[in-house]
């Protein structure tokens, strides 16, 4: 297993919660391989299998609705699809037992997204294609993420504009309202002013 | 139940069969926090790292690339994107750290891509021991140019995630404001009143005794 072994890694505390974001288009499968080593005091390294750590997967769609939340052993490799467009928080935590916590957990990640997460190999070999054929079809798979990503773009250009064209509304009402409620004051200010003074006979 | 495991050995003989290593990961900074990544990177291996700050602060943030033997290849302070590319001395566990100790409330979203190795050829290269021809030549083309504008729709997205949220940001901010200015107005102008009432009037009160 020197697949995962070789890909990135961080440091995390046990029980610590480490979170990442894929922002990405609807229909997109994301595959997530890890691998949890724990640390080992006695040699100072870090130890190679650590059964008994079970890592806690839990990934949220941008409605905060969970998509997956499931508890996996020390390694592996799971994976998902995103139904609604946006940010997809992946979140992992160790189901920490007390006689460990404290220790440092050394975490392999390798996060492929879209037609990376494809894996061509056992396409060719489940739908028997040639060389050409294969490389054709990952150029469409290609074509199809850039599609998805365009359209997703368009979405979000269109929140963005909304939101720049609500502030802009927003400052032009405020200002008009702002000068309105100026003028209704003073106004209230002089009337009541006066005909305090008047009462008090001052003028 | 057979295809279970069959289908993992496929995905483990492929992954380990490659070469070049990318991964994109976006990952939240808390204030005055430190974020490490590893990376074991084989002597003489091009690699490149990108970075962006999507929101938080002034968008800043502290990176640093450090060898197998502590030393610094590149350090640069408040960046709010960059790339950089370089090429591995030593084969050793590479160290790049994000660091937001300068900030102590502003918490932050920073993207970043490690890419090791070259870039990673379509499946079935290199097996070819025939000259290519030419739709083979074409596809490879193709394909560098469709990773491109891949690279070129992230760049865009990490744009336009960050101006969104500016402007996010910026709408919110003017509604809060708006709102308290319009208090502190009618605030201020009661007070006003009250106070050059208080001048005028014939009870003694703390105003006129001063």
């Amino acid at each position: 297993m020197s697949d995962v072994t070789s890909a990135l890694y961080f440091h995390i505390a046990e029980g610590e919660r480490k979170c990442f974001i894929e922002e990405i288009p609807d229909d997109t499968t994301v595959i997530v391989n890890y691998k949890v080593e724990l640390y080992d005091p006695r040699s100072g390294g870090f130890m190679p299998s650590t059964p008994g750590i079970g890592m806690h997967v839990e990934v949220r769609d941008p409605n905060d609705k969970i998509v997956l939340s499931r508890v996996y052993s020390s390694e592996g490799m799971y994976s998902f699809t995103s139904t609604t467009p946006g940010e997809h928080v992946i979140c992992m935590y160790s189901n920490s037992t007390s006689w460990f916590s404290g220790s440092q957990l050394r975490v392999h990640l390798d996060i492929q997204v879209g037609e990376h997460a494809v894996d061509y190999a056992s396409v060719a070999k489940k739908d028997k294609l040639t060389e050409l054929q294969l490389r054709i079809r990952q150029l469409l798979d290609q074509v199809h993420q850039i599609t998805k990503e365009q359209s997703y773009q368009r979405q979000r250009e269109e929140r963005f504009r909304q939101t720049s064209e609500s502030t802009n509304q927003r400052v032009l009402w405020w200002s008009l309202m702002q000068t309105a409620v100026l003028v209704g004051i003073g106004y209230w200010q002089m009337r009541h002013l006066k005909s305090f003074f008047e009462a008090k006979k001052l003028v | 139940m057979l295809v279970a495991p069959f289908v993992f050995t496929i995905l483990v003989t492929l992954i380990s069969g490659i070469f070049s290593k990318s991964v994109e990961l976006t990952f939240e900074l808390p204030d005055s926090a430190v974020e490490c990544f590893y990376q074991e990177i084989e002597k003489n291996t091009s690699a490149s790292l990108e970075y962006q700050v999507i929101t938080g602060g002034q968008y800043d943030v502290d990176v640093k690339i450090e060898g197998p033997k502590k030393q610094i290849i590149y350090q640069q302070q408040k960046m709010q994107y960059d790339s950089h590319q370089f090429t591995a001395l030593n084969t050793g566990v590479y160290k790049v750290c994000f660091s937001n100790e300068f900030s102590t409330f502003s918490h932050k979203l920073v993207y970043m891509e490690l890419n090791v190795g070259p870039e990673q050829p379509l499946p079935g290269v290199g097996e070819h021991a025939t000259v290519l021809t030419q739709l083979e030549t074409s596809a490879e083309e193709i394909h560098s140019a469709l990773n491109r504008i891949i690279d070129h729709q992230t760049h865009h997205r990490l744009r336009e995630a960050q101006s969104r949220k500016r402007a996010e940001e910026l709408n919110e901010r003017v509604f809060w404001w708006s709102m308290g200015e319009t208090l502190a107005i009618l605030c201020v102008s009661l007070a006003q009143v009250m106070v050059l009432k208080n001048f005028f009037s014939d009870r003694p009160t703390l105003y006129n005794r001063m």
